[in-house]
Protein backbone atom coordinates (compact mmCIF):
# COMPACT_ATOMS: atom_id res chain seq x y z
CA UNK A 1 0.00 0.00 0.00
CA UNK A 2 2.65 2.40 1.13
CA UNK A 3 4.92 1.30 -1.26
CA UNK A 4 2.79 2.75 -4.20
CA UNK A 5 1.76 5.45 -2.87
CA UNK A 6 5.51 5.91 -2.40
CA UNK A 7 6.56 5.38 -6.14
CA UNK A 8 4.00 7.42 -7.16
CA UNK A 9 5.07 10.27 -5.43
CA UNK A 10 8.53 9.33 -6.68
CA UNK A 11 7.50 9.87 -10.15
CA UNK A 12 5.42 13.18 -9.80
CA UNK A 13 8.50 14.46 -8.10
CA UNK A 14 10.40 13.33 -11.56
CA UNK A 15 7.81 14.79 -13.72
CA UNK A 16 7.61 18.59 -12.21
CA UNK A 17 12.03 18.30 -11.90
CA UNK A 18 12.14 18.17 -15.66
CA UNK A 19 9.27 20.78 -16.21
CA UNK A 20 11.17 22.86 -13.72
CA UNK A 21 14.79 22.01 -15.76
CA UNK A 22 12.72 23.30 -19.10
CA UNK A 23 11.43 26.20 -17.16
CA UNK A 24 14.78 27.11 -15.82
CA UNK A 25 16.23 26.73 -19.45
CA UNK A 26 14.11 29.09 -20.73
CA UNK A 27 14.44 31.27 -17.78
CA UNK A 28 18.12 31.87 -18.48
CA UNK A 29 17.69 31.48 -22.86
CA UNK A 30 15.11 34.72 -22.19
CA UNK A 31 17.15 36.79 -19.78
CA UNK A 32 20.09 36.43 -22.02
CA UNK A 33 18.07 37.75 -24.87
CA UNK A 34 16.86 40.50 -22.84
CA UNK A 35 20.03 41.83 -21.68
CA UNK A 36 20.47 41.93 -25.54
CA UNK A 37 17.22 43.63 -26.12
CA UNK A 38 17.58 45.55 -23.81
CA UNK A 39 21.03 47.07 -25.11
CA UNK A 40 19.82 47.51 -28.51
CA UNK A 41 16.77 49.52 -26.73
CA UNK A 42 19.08 51.81 -24.98
CA UNK A 43 20.60 52.67 -28.25
CA UNK A 44 17.65 53.42 -30.46
CA UNK A 45 15.64 54.77 -27.96
CA UNK A 46 17.41 58.31 -28.02
CA UNK A 47 16.72 58.42 -31.57
CA UNK A 48 12.84 57.52 -31.91
CA UNK A 49 12.61 59.81 -28.73
CA UNK A 50 13.89 62.71 -30.95
CA UNK A 51 12.36 62.23 -34.01
CA UNK A 52 8.64 62.01 -32.37
CA UNK A 53 9.82 65.14 -30.42
CA UNK A 54 11.27 67.30 -33.40
CA UNK A 55 8.60 65.66 -35.83
CA UNK A 56 5.28 66.86 -33.04
CA UNK A 57 7.12 69.73 -32.85
CA UNK A 58 7.41 70.91 -36.94
CA UNK A 59 4.02 69.71 -37.40
CA UNK A 60 2.66 72.50 -34.33
CA UNK A 61 3.99 74.98 -36.40
CA UNK A 62 2.07 74.13 -39.45
CA UNK A 63 -0.77 75.85 -38.51
CA UNK A 64 -2.84 76.49 -41.98
CA UNK A 65 -0.75 73.67 -43.92
CA UNK A 66 -2.92 71.47 -45.58
CA UNK A 67 -1.50 68.11 -46.22
CA UNK A 68 -3.22 64.71 -46.62
CA UNK A 69 -1.10 63.30 -43.85
CA UNK A 70 -2.51 65.91 -41.23
CA UNK A 71 -6.34 66.49 -41.52
CA UNK A 72 -8.70 64.23 -40.46
CA UNK A 73 -11.62 63.06 -42.09
CA UNK A 74 -14.72 61.29 -41.38
CA UNK A 75 -13.91 57.95 -39.53
CA UNK A 76 -15.21 55.35 -41.48
CA UNK A 77 -12.80 52.83 -40.87
CA UNK A 78 -9.90 52.40 -38.49
CA UNK A 79 -6.93 50.50 -39.16
CA UNK A 80 -4.64 49.10 -36.17
CA UNK A 81 -1.18 47.98 -36.40
CA UNK A 82 -1.01 45.32 -33.24
CA UNK A 83 2.47 43.95 -32.63
CA UNK A 84 2.31 40.36 -30.27
CA UNK A 85 4.71 38.09 -30.15
CA UNK A 86 5.51 34.86 -32.39
CA UNK A 87 5.43 32.54 -29.79
CA UNK A 88 3.69 31.93 -26.10
CA UNK A 89 4.48 31.09 -22.68
CA UNK A 90 5.38 34.78 -21.67
CA UNK A 91 2.83 35.15 -19.21
CA UNK A 92 0.19 37.37 -20.03
CA UNK A 93 2.40 39.60 -22.15
CA UNK A 94 0.10 38.35 -25.96
CA UNK A 95 -3.27 38.57 -23.76
CA UNK A 96 -2.69 41.53 -22.34
CA UNK A 97 -2.08 43.62 -25.89
CA UNK A 98 -4.62 41.70 -27.60
CA UNK A 99 -6.86 42.53 -24.69
CA UNK A 100 -5.82 46.56 -24.92
CA UNK A 101 -6.22 46.52 -28.83
CA UNK A 102 -9.95 44.86 -28.63
CA UNK A 103 -11.25 47.33 -25.94
CA UNK A 104 -9.78 50.48 -28.11
CA UNK A 105 -11.07 48.82 -31.40
CA UNK A 106 -15.15 48.63 -29.48
CA UNK A 107 -15.86 51.88 -30.23
CA UNK A 108 -15.16 52.00 -33.83
CA UNK A 109 -17.78 51.19 -35.79
CA UNK A 110 -15.44 49.38 -38.09
CA UNK A 111 -11.46 48.15 -38.33
CA UNK A 112 -9.19 46.35 -39.96
CA UNK A 113 -5.86 44.65 -38.72
CA UNK A 114 -2.29 44.62 -39.56
CA UNK A 115 -1.18 41.95 -37.53
CA UNK A 116 2.76 42.01 -36.66
CA UNK A 117 3.65 38.59 -34.88
CA UNK A 118 1.85 34.82 -35.23
CA UNK A 119 0.49 34.96 -31.77
CA UNK A 120 -1.90 38.39 -33.07
CA UNK A 121 -2.84 36.93 -36.50
CA UNK A 122 -4.16 33.85 -35.22
CA UNK A 123 -5.81 35.21 -32.61
CA UNK A 124 -7.86 37.98 -35.02
CA UNK A 125 -7.71 35.59 -38.01
CA UNK A 126 -9.19 33.09 -35.61
CA UNK A 127 -12.51 35.66 -35.05
CA UNK A 128 -12.33 36.47 -38.96
CA UNK A 129 -11.08 40.02 -38.09
CA UNK A 130 -10.13 42.30 -41.73
CA UNK A 131 -6.79 41.18 -41.91
CA UNK A 132 -4.91 43.46 -43.75
CA UNK A 133 -1.21 42.54 -43.49
CA UNK A 134 0.68 40.46 -41.65
CA UNK A 135 4.28 40.26 -40.58
CA UNK A 136 5.43 37.18 -38.60
CA UNK A 137 8.76 36.02 -37.49
CA UNK A 138 10.07 39.06 -36.34
CA UNK A 139 9.16 40.09 -33.29
CA UNK A 140 12.33 38.67 -31.94
CA UNK A 141 14.95 41.00 -34.35
CA UNK A 142 13.14 43.78 -35.70
CA UNK A 143 14.79 44.87 -38.46
CA UNK A 144 14.31 48.47 -39.66
CA UNK A 145 13.19 46.82 -43.27
CA UNK A 146 10.35 45.35 -41.78
CA UNK A 147 8.94 48.18 -40.19
CA UNK A 148 9.03 50.29 -43.91
CA UNK A 149 7.30 47.42 -45.33
CA UNK A 150 4.57 48.17 -42.50
CA UNK A 151 4.62 51.97 -43.22
CA UNK A 152 4.52 51.38 -46.77
CA UNK A 153 1.45 49.46 -46.29
CA UNK A 154 -0.48 51.29 -43.45
CA UNK A 155 0.55 54.67 -45.48
CA UNK A 156 -0.86 53.15 -48.65
CA UNK A 157 -4.72 52.29 -47.20
CA UNK A 158 -4.68 55.19 -45.05
CA UNK A 159 -3.96 57.31 -48.86
CA UNK A 160 -6.31 54.88 -50.55
CA UNK A 161 -9.15 55.72 -48.05
CA UNK A 162 -9.63 52.79 -47.77
CA UNK A 163 -8.87 53.42 -43.86
CA UNK A 164 -9.62 56.56 -42.21
CA UNK A 165 -6.93 56.50 -39.31
CA UNK A 166 -4.34 54.39 -38.12
CA UNK A 167 -3.37 53.11 -34.96
CA UNK A 168 -0.25 51.64 -33.61
CA UNK A 169 -0.81 49.16 -30.61
CA UNK A 170 2.22 47.91 -28.56
CA UNK A 171 3.83 47.28 -25.29
CA UNK A 172 6.29 49.68 -23.92
CA UNK A 173 9.20 48.61 -21.87
CA UNK A 174 9.50 50.80 -18.42
CA UNK A 175 10.96 47.97 -16.40
CA UNK A 176 11.52 43.98 -16.83
CA UNK A 177 8.50 43.65 -14.31
CA UNK A 178 6.52 46.62 -15.32
CA UNK A 179 5.62 46.78 -19.39
CA UNK A 180 2.63 48.95 -20.09
CA UNK A 181 0.38 48.45 -23.49
CA UNK A 182 0.02 51.45 -25.47
CA UNK A 183 -2.21 52.80 -28.20
CA UNK A 184 -1.03 55.66 -30.27
CA UNK A 185 -2.63 57.29 -33.64
CA UNK A 186 -0.17 57.12 -36.53
CA UNK A 187 -1.96 58.23 -39.05
CA UNK A 188 -3.16 61.27 -39.37
CA UNK A 189 -0.91 62.86 -36.84
CA UNK A 190 -2.28 63.63 -33.91
CA UNK A 191 -1.61 67.86 -33.31
CA UNK A 192 -2.22 68.49 -30.18
CA UNK A 193 -1.81 72.26 -30.42
CA UNK A 194 -5.42 73.02 -29.30
CA UNK A 195 -4.66 72.69 -25.66
CA UNK A 196 -0.83 74.23 -25.62
CA UNK A 197 -0.78 76.45 -28.71
CA UNK A 198 2.95 77.85 -27.66
CA UNK A 199 3.22 81.42 -28.56
CA UNK A 200 7.08 81.22 -28.37
CA UNK A 201 7.19 78.88 -31.24
CA UNK A 202 8.27 81.53 -34.30
CA UNK A 203 8.10 80.58 -37.79
CA UNK A 204 9.86 77.89 -39.31
CA UNK A 205 11.05 78.18 -42.72
CA UNK A 206 10.96 74.78 -45.02
CA UNK A 207 13.52 74.25 -47.53
CA UNK A 208 12.36 74.17 -50.34
CA UNK A 209 8.33 74.11 -49.41
CA UNK A 210 6.14 72.98 -46.38
CA UNK A 211 4.54 70.13 -48.77
CA UNK A 212 7.94 68.44 -49.87
CA UNK A 213 9.37 68.81 -45.98
CA UNK A 214 5.98 67.09 -44.88
CA UNK A 215 6.29 64.45 -47.98
CA UNK A 216 9.45 63.45 -46.72
CA UNK A 217 9.20 63.82 -43.15
CA UNK A 218 6.16 61.92 -42.69
CA UNK A 219 6.62 58.54 -43.88
CA UNK A 220 10.00 58.09 -42.09
CA UNK A 221 8.09 59.63 -38.81
CA UNK A 222 6.15 56.61 -39.32
CA UNK A 223 8.52 54.30 -40.21
CA UNK A 224 10.31 55.12 -36.87
CA UNK A 225 7.60 54.87 -34.88
CA UNK A 226 7.34 51.31 -35.63
CA UNK A 227 10.45 50.48 -35.60
CA UNK A 228 10.55 52.00 -32.15
CA UNK A 229 7.30 50.00 -31.15
CA UNK A 230 8.90 46.89 -32.22
CA UNK A 231 12.38 47.32 -30.27
CA UNK A 232 10.35 47.99 -27.30
CA UNK A 233 7.98 45.51 -27.87
CA UNK A 234 10.16 42.64 -28.51
CA UNK A 235 12.17 43.79 -24.97
CA UNK A 236 8.68 43.64 -22.84
CA UNK A 237 7.93 40.19 -24.53
CA UNK A 238 11.48 39.00 -23.20
CA UNK A 239 11.49 40.99 -20.16
CA UNK A 240 7.47 38.84 -19.89
CA UNK A 241 8.86 35.93 -20.51
CA UNK A 242 11.96 35.96 -17.98
CA UNK A 243 9.35 36.85 -15.22
CA UNK A 244 6.41 34.27 -16.38
CA UNK A 245 10.11 31.22 -16.48
CA UNK A 246 10.39 32.48 -13.07
CA UNK A 247 7.50 32.53 -11.40
CA UNK A 248 6.94 28.97 -12.98
CA UNK A 249 10.85 27.65 -11.42
CA UNK A 250 9.53 28.70 -8.18
CA UNK A 251 6.42 27.26 -8.49
CA UNK A 252 7.85 24.14 -9.24
CA UNK A 253 10.66 24.29 -6.17
CA UNK A 254 7.94 24.68 -3.99
CA UNK A 255 6.00 21.54 -5.35
CA UNK A 256 9.05 19.49 -5.29
CA UNK A 257 10.13 20.34 -1.78
CA UNK A 258 5.69 19.86 -0.88
CA UNK A 259 6.21 16.10 -2.47
CA UNK A 260 9.50 15.93 -0.87
CA UNK A 261 7.86 16.08 2.49
CA UNK A 262 5.09 13.42 1.66
CA UNK A 263 7.60 11.00 0.15
CA UNK A 264 9.87 10.79 3.76
CA UNK A 265 6.26 10.64 5.25
CA UNK A 266 5.11 8.05 3.03
CA UNK A 267 8.65 6.32 3.54
CA UNK A 268 8.59 6.62 7.29
CA UNK A 269 5.00 4.69 7.72
CA UNK A 270 6.31 1.97 5.54
CA UNK A 271 9.73 1.60 8.08
CA UNK A 272 7.55 1.24 10.95
CA UNK A 273 4.70 -0.54 9.64
CA UNK A 274 7.45 -2.98 8.62
CA UNK A 275 8.94 -2.88 12.22
CA UNK A 276 5.49 -3.68 14.13
CA UNK A 277 5.20 -6.45 12.13
CA UNK A 278 8.28 -7.78 12.97
CA UNK A 279 8.11 -7.29 16.20
CA UNK A 280 4.65 -8.45 16.37
CA UNK A 281 5.56 -12.11 14.68
CA UNK A 282 8.24 -12.08 17.29
CA UNK A 283 6.15 -11.83 19.88
CA UNK A 284 3.68 -14.54 18.50
CA UNK A 285 6.56 -16.85 18.53
CA UNK A 286 7.55 -16.47 22.39
CA UNK B 1 37.33 83.40 -32.30
CA UNK B 2 33.54 82.84 -33.69
CA UNK B 3 31.07 82.21 -31.91
CA UNK B 4 29.38 78.30 -31.78
CA UNK B 5 26.08 76.71 -32.11
CA UNK B 6 24.99 73.35 -30.65
CA UNK B 7 24.87 70.12 -33.45
CA UNK B 8 23.52 67.18 -32.46
CA UNK B 9 23.72 64.29 -35.34
CA UNK B 10 21.49 61.21 -33.86
CA UNK B 11 21.66 58.10 -36.23
CA UNK B 12 19.25 55.32 -35.27
CA UNK B 13 21.93 53.30 -33.64
CA UNK B 14 23.97 56.00 -31.68
CA UNK B 15 24.43 59.84 -31.44
CA UNK B 16 27.05 60.40 -33.82
CA UNK B 17 27.89 63.96 -33.17
CA UNK B 18 27.11 66.33 -30.11
CA UNK B 19 29.30 69.27 -29.47
CA UNK B 20 29.47 73.16 -30.23
CA UNK B 21 31.07 73.95 -33.43
CA UNK B 22 30.86 77.02 -35.53
CA UNK B 23 29.76 75.71 -38.95
CA UNK B 24 28.30 73.10 -40.34
CA UNK B 25 27.99 72.68 -43.85
CA UNK B 26 25.33 69.91 -44.44
CA UNK B 27 24.08 68.68 -48.53
CA UNK B 28 20.57 68.94 -48.52
CA UNK B 29 18.43 68.06 -51.93
CA UNK B 30 18.77 71.51 -53.27
CA UNK B 31 22.29 71.76 -52.93
CA UNK B 32 24.75 72.85 -50.21
CA UNK B 33 23.97 74.77 -46.86
CA UNK B 34 25.97 76.78 -44.17
CA UNK B 35 24.46 76.83 -40.94
CA UNK B 36 26.07 78.93 -38.52
CA UNK B 37 24.90 80.49 -35.11
CA UNK B 38 21.63 82.31 -35.08
CA UNK B 39 20.26 80.77 -38.00
CA UNK B 40 16.73 80.84 -39.30
CA UNK B 41 14.82 78.39 -37.88
CA UNK B 42 14.63 76.03 -40.53
CA UNK B 43 13.50 72.35 -41.53
CA UNK B 44 14.91 70.89 -44.74
CA UNK B 45 15.50 67.07 -46.05
CA UNK B 46 19.20 66.30 -46.92
CA UNK B 47 20.79 64.50 -49.57
CA UNK B 48 23.12 61.41 -49.19
CA UNK B 49 26.56 63.51 -49.13
CA UNK B 50 29.05 64.63 -47.21
CA UNK B 51 28.51 67.14 -43.78
CA UNK B 52 31.61 69.07 -42.56
CA UNK B 53 32.05 70.50 -39.67
CA UNK B 54 34.09 73.54 -38.76
CA UNK B 55 35.83 74.08 -35.24
CA UNK B 56 38.94 75.76 -34.18
CA UNK B 57 40.21 76.40 -37.60
CA UNK B 58 40.04 72.57 -38.19
CA UNK B 59 37.39 70.77 -40.75
CA UNK B 60 36.17 67.19 -40.49
CA UNK B 61 34.14 65.59 -42.83
CA UNK B 62 31.23 62.78 -42.75
CA UNK B 63 29.41 60.62 -44.52
CA UNK B 64 25.53 61.27 -44.17
CA UNK B 65 23.16 58.86 -45.96
CA UNK B 66 20.14 61.13 -45.96
CA UNK B 67 17.69 62.53 -43.14
CA UNK B 68 16.93 65.77 -42.27
CA UNK B 69 18.29 68.78 -40.46
CA UNK B 70 16.38 71.31 -38.20
CA UNK B 71 17.88 74.26 -36.94
CA UNK B 72 16.40 75.11 -33.65
CA UNK B 73 17.17 78.74 -31.53
CA UNK B 74 19.08 76.79 -29.60
CA UNK B 75 20.50 73.79 -31.31
CA UNK B 76 20.63 72.04 -34.58
CA UNK B 77 19.55 68.54 -35.11
CA UNK B 78 20.66 65.95 -38.12
CA UNK B 79 18.56 63.16 -37.88
CA UNK B 80 19.90 60.72 -40.41
CA UNK B 81 20.00 56.59 -40.92
CA UNK B 82 23.86 56.47 -40.83
CA UNK B 83 26.64 58.93 -40.16
CA UNK B 84 30.22 57.70 -40.49
CA UNK B 85 33.69 59.62 -39.82
CA UNK B 86 35.96 58.49 -43.24
CA UNK B 87 38.39 56.23 -41.16
CA UNK B 88 34.98 54.33 -39.89
CA UNK B 89 33.82 53.27 -43.70
CA UNK B 90 34.53 50.01 -44.59
CA UNK B 91 35.68 50.41 -47.87
CA UNK B 92 35.35 46.97 -49.22
CA UNK B 93 31.89 47.17 -48.17
CA UNK B 94 30.94 50.10 -49.59
CA UNK B 95 32.16 48.14 -52.97
CA UNK B 96 30.23 45.76 -52.43
CA UNK B 97 27.24 46.96 -52.56
CA UNK B 98 28.09 49.31 -55.37
CA UNK B 99 28.14 46.56 -57.38
CA UNK B 100 25.10 44.83 -55.80
CA UNK B 101 22.93 47.77 -56.68
CA UNK B 102 24.20 48.13 -60.19
CA UNK B 103 23.20 44.80 -60.94
CA UNK B 104 20.16 45.27 -59.34
CA UNK B 105 19.77 48.48 -61.47
CA UNK B 106 20.53 46.12 -64.90
CA UNK B 107 17.98 44.17 -64.05
CA UNK B 108 13.95 44.50 -64.69
CA UNK B 109 12.43 45.52 -61.45
CA UNK B 110 9.20 47.29 -59.97
CA UNK B 111 9.50 50.97 -59.55
CA UNK B 112 10.02 50.47 -56.10
CA UNK B 113 12.79 48.26 -56.61
CA UNK B 114 14.99 50.16 -58.96
CA UNK B 115 14.34 53.38 -56.56
CA UNK B 116 15.92 51.14 -53.96
CA UNK B 117 18.86 50.25 -56.02
CA UNK B 118 19.56 53.97 -56.82
CA UNK B 119 19.48 54.82 -53.35
CA UNK B 120 21.76 52.39 -52.51
CA UNK B 121 24.09 53.22 -54.84
CA UNK B 122 24.09 56.46 -53.92
CA UNK B 123 25.07 55.35 -50.06
CA UNK B 124 28.01 53.11 -51.73
CA UNK B 125 29.31 55.61 -53.89
CA UNK B 126 29.36 58.59 -51.05
CA UNK B 127 30.86 56.21 -48.66
CA UNK B 128 33.61 55.32 -51.56
CA UNK B 129 34.38 59.12 -52.00
CA UNK B 130 34.19 60.14 -48.63
CA UNK B 131 36.86 57.20 -47.84
CA UNK B 132 39.28 58.14 -50.56
CA UNK B 133 39.32 61.58 -49.51
CA UNK B 134 41.42 60.10 -46.60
Amino acid sequence: MAGLGMRDIKRRIKSVNSTKQITKAMELVSSAKLRKAKESLEKTKYYFETMGDTIRDIVQNTKGIKHEYLTSREIKKTGYVVITADRGLAGGYNSNIIKAAISHMEEKPRKSVIAVGTKGRDFFKKRHYDLDGEFVHVSENPSFTVAQKIGRLSMDLYKQELVDEVYLVYTEFISTINQKQKVIRLLPLEVDAVGNGEAKRTNITYEPSPEVVLDYLVPKYIDSMIYGAMVESATSEQAARRVAMENATDNAEEMISSLKLQYNRARQASITQEIAEIVGGAEALK
Amino acid sequence: MASKFHLQIITPTKTFFDEEIEMAVVRTIDGDMGILRNHIPLVTPLSVGIIKLKSEGTTREAAIAGGFVYVERAKTVIMTDAAEWPEEIDLNRAEKAKERAETRLKAPGGEIDTMRAEIALNKALNRINVAQKR
